[in-house]
């Protein structure tokens, strides 16, 4: 079953047209990867499904739902999370308030005046968060600031704060882009167990085509705008089409 | 202790007790000596410590928490002390309703500027807020109001006071014609005297002492709350707040309002020191006062903004009494001309001047203390800490293997 239906979405900036006439369909349970040269217009689609940029035309529905015109914390509470290309945390603020965060969010809404209750009352919550940290194996960091975390545990914790919203569809926006070879299979392992434990669909733009092969089960090819071609990894692999995008016709 | 940590806990007992001793606190020299004037525990001023420090402390939570720098809460003083003499007008010098009325009306007006202003953020923010309390300063100062309902609302130049054939339908035969807490005058006085110091007792300072004291507690309350980690998280990372399935524009706008209702009961209580409310309050110098009173004392800190209102309001008034005549008797001791040339060189710093030493003060502050008097405090308290843990080592610590 489709859990993300994007059907003939164009997105045009000035003389540029970033998304011509896109279609793409994400199945529910799934790890769909969505792959391109640079300028391919990834990130624009990335941005028509969370609701930083309104496509000119076209839809894009989510179980069911259309998306379009609804604000970024709307479509979150819809149980669509997104990982940022940069790490985006609370910097200033404890680990475990990080995941807090989004666990307020989760049972409280996207507004409430809870100004007399004690943070520090909400046993279940933390409980929940300090689980959670647990899974990303980041519980004995718990107390730390936020910001003096290195990069790779910037991920991780950004990763826990999706997911302990258990939410439906995980985008991610090159999870591992500028990490070193280690932090990359590390968090290629934590995708994968992720993926193996959890009811989630993740939808994944990524330039690492190790990455890539490692996790997706269908990948899109996107080139100057518009789905070239949407298959398995094998087939992709070898995919004359996808050559040519990624290394220009005269390669071939 | 209700409902706070041990440490809040301390903390709030700290401040309860520092403020009910005020009066001996803050009058530290004998009546007679030549320190006296040093001495800040005259009711007038103690009333400013801590009106001065409430509506700080409300600040504190718009801008210490959200980030959100607001260059016009003098409107909301000004807003509050409007209201209250509105109330001594029609009424009676009774200061209940006027409180009430003060928090109210500037809460309204709070979410009216703020909705508006809260559209954007950052720089243009503070210059909307600083244009809303520019406006509204010129709107009492020229009646502007009063002009359009036919009666006045701010009285204009003259600021709004009680006149004798004003209705206040609730006086009666034989009212008090001074404010008054159900009957118990602000200005009531006792002295204390002993062995050469003086003690005042003040029933107005005591009765915004306590009124101070709830405002700190619930401001704790709402530093430890999730409302308060929320405005945290809009001052740390707005764009991930949203990808969080937070709607961060309702709680800036709340941090906004309870802010401004903060400021509307310290200008209440203004008003119900001294029963009159002038235009001037609302004039930027008063708003630009309390962010200066916040960042001096440490932004984002329980107490730091108190800290910083205390600072400034005692400079305000100590060092701005000490003219040349009072310098000439400190420096008689020094042969003619040297005691001239040390007068000339304090003068600038002094009296009229008391803004320069403020200034230097502050920039020494900000420079060397980002975190304010707060974080001075904390360094020393780290230095005795590591003094002490470095003299007697834990017994049985075990030292590492080199």
């Amino acid at each position: 079953m489709a859990i993300l239906e994007v059907k003939g979405v164009n997105k045009r900036f000035g003389g540029l047209q970033a998304l011509g006439d896109v279609n793409l369909t994400v199945a529910e349970n799934s790890v769909h990867a969505i792959i391109g040269p640079n300028g391919a217009g990834k990130s624009t689609l990335l941005n028509c499904l969370v609701g930083k940029l309104v496509p000119d035309t076209g839809s894009v529905m989510f179980d069911g739902q259309s998306v379009l015109g609804r604000k970024p914390h709307e479509i979150n509470q819809m149980g669509i999370s997104r990982v940022f290309q940069t790490p985006e945390i609370f910097g200033d603020l404890s680990v475990l308030e990080n995941v807090m965060i989004p666990c307020f969010a989760k049972r409280d809404g996207a507004f409430r005046m809870h100004a007399i209750e004690s943070v520090g009352a909400e046993k279940e919550l933390a409980a929940k968060a300090m689980q959670m940290l647990e899974d990303v194996s980041m519980a004995e960091k718990h107390d730390m600031h936020a910001a003096s975390l290195s990069r790779g545990d910037k991920r991780r914790l950004e990763m826990a704060m999706c997911l302990v919203q258990d939410p439906r569809l995980l985008l991610l926006d090159e999870p591992t882009a500028g990490m070193a070879r280690a932090d990359t299979n590390n968090t290629i392992d934590l995708l994968k167990e992720i993926r193996d434990k959890r009811d989630i669909t993740m939808a994944i733009i990524e330039h690492d085509m190790h990455v890539v092969f490692s996790l997706a089960e269908r990948i899109t090819v996107l080139a100057q705008g518009t789905p070239l071609v949407e298959d398995t990894p094998e087939n992709i692999k070898g995919h004359p089409k996808v050559r040519e995008a990624y290394l220009g016709e005269a390669q071939v | 202790m209700l409902g706070l940590t041990k440490k809040d806990g301390t903390l709030f007992i700290a401040v309860v007790l520092l403020t009910v001793l005020a009066p001996f606190i803050l009058n530290p020299f004998p009546e007679n000596s030549a320190m006296a004037q040093f001495n800040a525990g005259y009711p007038d001023l103690m009333q400013r410590f801590v009106i001065f420090g409430i509506f700080a402390m409300g600040f504190n939570i718009l801008f210490g928490l959200t980030g959100y720098l607001s260059f016009g809460h003098a409107a909301f003083l000004g807003v509050g002390s409007y209201a209250t003499v509105w109330m001594y007008k029609l009424l009676s010098y009774n200061v209940l309703p006027g409180l009430v009325l003060a928090i109210i009306v500037s809460g309204l007006f709070a979410l009216l500027i703020g909705y508006i202003s809260l559209r954007r953020s950052g720089i243009y923010f503070s210059i909307l807020t600083l244009a809303f309390a520019e406006m509204s300063y010129r709107i009492a100062f020229s009646d502007l109001l009063g002009r359009f309902v036919g009666t006045t609302i701010t009285n204009g130049e003259t600021g709004l006071q009680v006149y004798s054939n004003d209705p206040q339908i609730l006086l009666g035969q034989n009212g008090i014609e001074a404010t008054h807490f159900f009957g118990f005058e602000m200005g009531a006085s006792r002295i204390l005297e002993m062995a050469g110091w003086s003690f005042t007792f003040n029933f107005g300072f005591y009765f915004c002492a306590v009124i101070f004291m709830a405002m700190f507690y619930m401001t704790i309350r709402i530093f430890r709350s999730p409302f308060g980690l929320m405005l945290r998280s809009v001052k740390s990372n707005q764009q991930r707040m949203n990808y969080t399935g937070v709607n961060s524009k309702p709680y800036t706008l709340a941090a906004f309002v309870i802010s401004g209702m903060y400021a509307g009961l310290a200008g209440g209580l203004l008003a119900a020191m001294d029963p009159l409310a002038g235009g001037e309050r609302m004039f930027w110098t008063e708003s630009g006062a309390v962010v200066l009173m916040t960042i001096l004392g440490g932004a984002g800190t329980l107490l730091g903004p108190i800290l910083g209102a205390g600072f400034i309001k005692y400079f305000e008034n100590i060092f701005s009494k000490i003219n040349d005549n009072v310098l000439h008797s400190w420096f008689a001791f020094l042969p003619d001309g040297m005691e001239n040339f040390m007068v000339t060189i304090i003068h600038p710093f002094v009296g009229k001047g008391w803004h320069l030493t403020l200034g230097v003060l502050f920039m020494l502050i900000v420079i060397f203390l980002p975190g304010g008097l707060v974080e001075g405090g904390q360094r020393i308290g780290r230095l005795f800490g590591r003094k002490k843990s470095e003299a007697e080592p834990k017994p049985g610590a075990i030292k590492p293997a080199e």
